[in-house]
């Protein structure tokens, strides 16, 4: 058993921190927010020119070799600092889309591109009715000489309105329900079948919901039979969500506990008050409990047992989703009137668990997959 | 012991919501019950014709507009109202400085300004919290000093809600600095046009603006605008509060909203089924519709008790209305996040601010539902926050 970072894991770690505090400070974000993006083309390249684009690619396209630790590393510096960029759209859920299933023309074309700053991606997958279920595909994609033909909307596709290229799932045989039959496609985000209106999300995010009218599309991996590793990399995805959650939760943690010894009513610091001091203890259990979980979803979201992984992964999901809603409610609550306003930090970082307990399943979601799948013990 | 309303209280019942149904604009009452935001003048329309038949001020003295009704008419009155998606009237007015004039105020007070609130003439917003007195209300510093034959007011106040349509501000002022801190407030009221004020938005996280910062920089009003006795400003307020507090529950409001989660979880799928067969979902909605049985309950019987208290002294067991009125409107803005999944995601603000769905994200009644989630936090923060509930209930059971 070792909690320790390497060598290598460490300085990334504090290359990451650093970037984050000196240049990612919530004044910075505001102006961020309104780049024609909704995010910064300038951090965008210094992620690239430090070679976080390139973390969980393989060292002979050009990449750092990292795994989901170094992903975490990344994705928990960035929760601190409420990062706008596409990184989990195109490094963790594009990248590794590429990395699980791209042939290896395709990884050698595209993840250059990735690493340089180049190339941003989008995963288009969820659809009006299929909620989090990542079977259940009503889009199809139909055989048109050398490649497919794709038909039908996605929503809600995570930074979908900046990406240069779509990975799309969609059904080449079977039922709407079916685990065969689905694929994934590469399809260009200018093709004339393709039309995208983007918008922001309540976290200041940024996402699309997207039409395909006959969409040429580029099988990648096998059009029959997507469904493993589409469900590979949304578990990835997951533990890069949790860390990222655990960063968010400790910055509420800590701007609510300064908060509280600032704070003066009644003629002393609302921290003196022992009731609120319980609730911040509570609040710091739960940040806690919520890092021991990504950790565990770190480890696991590599395994190659997808029955144990997808335990694991809920598990996890479950655990941030509950110690997301509980710090953020309770850093809004301890702070007052205050923390409901646009101006100050918190209320944002609410809103971003609030987003994150939402995406790729609630807590209910996957508390009913693990009951489902028998539990973890 | 009996369960069951009076049959006299059930025709009550059942000639308001007649009345309700038929005479406010269907379209109002639909924007209430989806929970979208209303405008100033969708607000003015629904009190002005409650006012004309009225129903306005209830708990008003009779001789200005009130009906002299039981507190079991009066919970009927709210809770119809609610179920109904009737626009509460303005609570500024009409359960807060209305009611603090008809006890405190002159004749000439009550002439003057009534009516006028009762009507909605004129748009009342409530000065009383600062940037540095919020739950320690009695620690404000805004101060009003007296020259000649008026007050001229300097200060600061905030959180001050629709003060962007307000007229006029009804302000806790410190009138004397070397009195204990309860001891030196007085109640004045100004007019938002009078030179010297001046309004700053604040924007709140779900993207709205419906709270403000109103700064005083040496405001001259007339000395008439005193209500109550100088320095007995604190007894008004105390006064208000109080009336705050019964209203607050909102069991109709949350049955309302129940009710509506409830059948558009047949229009929501999950795994390929409608969400309302998901029993997971149907036991969640249950377990809250328990919890506002129990409040409900409570407030009946906090309702019949009333008789036995003393006019205007509210029982210490109105802060469990308050405490899990809130938690549970708070919990129905969960139930529709969960209701919508992904389609919680789109932000979408209109001019109103209200993260009102006008391009077609999804379906129309998820765009609302992050902002009021977010926005609905603040239930549990103002009116006296759930703390400062407790901290009551706790000095009622334990004595400290
Ligand atoms: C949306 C909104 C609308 C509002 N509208 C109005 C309005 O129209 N007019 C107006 O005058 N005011 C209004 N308010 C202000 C509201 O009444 C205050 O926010 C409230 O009194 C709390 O004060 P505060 O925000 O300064 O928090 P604080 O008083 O600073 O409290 C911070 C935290 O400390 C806790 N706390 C404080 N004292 C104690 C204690 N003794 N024991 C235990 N815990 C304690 C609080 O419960 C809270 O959790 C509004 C507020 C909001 C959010």
């Amino acid at each position: 058993m070792d909690f320790d970072f390497s060598e290598d894991q460490r300085l990334l770690k504090d290359s990451v921190d650093r970037l984050i505090a000196d240049r990612y400070a919530f004044e910075s974000r505001k102006h961020f927010i309104k780049e024609p993006n909704g995010w910064s083309a300038e951090m965008w390249a210094q992620y690239a020119e430090l070679g976080l684009l390139g973390l969980p690619f393989s060292e002979d396209l050009g990449g750092f070799g990292g795994g989901m630790i170094e992903t975490g590393q990344v994705m928990e510096a960035f929760g601190r600092g409420l990062v706008l960029e596409p990184y989990l759209a195109t490094v963790v859920l594009g990248g590794g889309l590429l990395r699980h299933a791209g042939s290896a023309e395709q990884q050698s074309e595209l993840i250059p591109q990735i690493i340089a700053g180049d190339l941003k991606l989008a995963f288009a997958h969820i659809e009006r009715h299929s909620r989090w279920t990542l079977n259940d595909v009503a889009v199809t994609a139909r055989k048109d000489g050398s490649g497919y033909l794709i038909n039908g909307e996605k929503g809600v596709v995570l930074h979908g309105d900046c990406a240069g290229k779509l990975l799309v799932t969609a059904r080449t045989g079977g039922a709407q329900r079916d685990a065969g039959g689905i694929g994934l496609f590469l399809v260009e985000a200018n093709d004339p079948g393709v039309s995208r209106k983007g918008y922001p999300t309540q976290d200041g995010l940024r996402a699309a919901e997207i039409a395909f009218a006959n969409a040429r599309g580029v099988p990648l991996g096998d059009p029959d039979d997507a469904l493993g590793v589409i469900e590979r990399v949304v578990d990835e995805a997951i533990a890069a969500l949790c860390a990222e959650a655990v960063g968010g939760m400790g910055e509420m943690l800590a701007v609510t506990t300064d908060y509280m010894k600032q704070r003066k009513q009644f003629g002393r610091a609302i921290g003196e008050f022992q009731v609120l001091q319980h609730r911040a203890v509570d609040m710091f259990v739960s940040l806690e409990q919520a890092k021991s979980m990504a950790m565990y979803a770190t480890m696991m979201a590599a395994s190659d047992n997808a029955a144990e992984r997808r335990q694991a992964l809920s598990a996890a999901k479950v655990q941030i989703g509950k110690s997301g809603k509980h710090i953020g409610e309770e850093a809004v609550q301890l702070h007052g009137g205050i923390a409901m306003t646009m101006e100050y930090k918190v209320g944002h970082y609410f809103k971003r668990m609030t987003m994150i307990e939402q995406m790729f399943g609630s807590t209910d979601h996957h508390l009913a997959v693990l009951t489902d799948g028998g539990g973890l013990f | 012991m009996d369960l069951s309303f009076t049959p006299e209280e059930v025709a009550f019942r059942q000639d308001l919501r007649t009345f309700f149904t038929t005479a406010i604009p269907q379209s109002i009452r639909t924007k209430v019950l989806e929970g979208q935001h209303l405008t100033k003048e969708e607000i003015i329309t629904a009190q002005r014709i409650l006012n004309a038949n009225g129903l306005a001020v209830p708990n008003w003295p009779v001789e200005w507009g009130g009906k002299d009704w039981t507190s079991v008419q009066i919970y009927i009155y709210q809770d119809e109202m609610q179920l109904n998606g009737v626009p509460s009237p303005l609570a500024f007015n009409t359960s807060m400085v209305g009611p603090v004039i008809a006890q405190f105020g002159t004749d000439a007070q009550k002439k003057r300004y009534l009516p006028a609130a009762a009507n909605l003439d004129v748009w009342w917003c409530q000065g009383f919290s600062e940037p540095g007195a919020g739950s320690d209300l009695a620690s404000l510093r805004t101060k009003a000093e007296r020259v000649g034959d008026t007050w001229v007011i300097n200060g600061q106040k905030t959180w001050t809600t629709l003060a962007q349509h307000a007229d006029w501000i009804f302000v806790l002022c410190r009138t004397d600095p070397t009195a204990k801190k309860q001891e030196g407030i007085s109640f004045i009221l100004a007019d938002m046009n009078t030179p010297g004020i001046t309004r700053r938005p604040i924007q709140t996280i779900d993207g709205g603006h419906e709270v403000n910062e109103i700064f005083f920089d040496n405001v001259v009003v007339p000395a008439e605008n005193l209500v109550g006795e100088l320095h007995k400003g604190w007894d008004c307020a105390k006064f208000l509060l109080g009336n705050e507090r019964t209203g607050i529950a909102r069991v109709g409001t949350s049955k309302a909203r129940l009710k509506r989660i409830r059948e558009l979880a047949s229009l929501e799928f999950s795994g390929g089924s409608a969400l309302i067969n998901d029993r997971k979902f149907r036991e969640k909605l249950a377990a809250c519709e328990v919890e506002l049985k129990a409040l409900e309950m409570t407030q009946l019987r906090i309702v019949a008790d009333e008789k036995n208290h003393a006019k205007n002294k509210p029982n210490p067991a109105s802060s469990i209305l308050k405490l899990k009125g809130s938690t549970i409107q708070q919990t129905t803005t969960e139930l529709m996040m969960e209701l919508v999944g992904p389609y919680v995601m789109p932000f979408a603000a209109s001019d109103e601010g209200d993260g009102r769905n006008e391009i077609g994200y999804g379906p129309d009644y998820a765009a609302g539902t992050g902002p009021t989630y977010f926005n609905w936090r603040k239930i549990s923060i103002y009116g006296g926050s759930n703390e400062i509930q407790r901290n009551i209930v706790a000095k009622a059971i334990l004595g400290f």
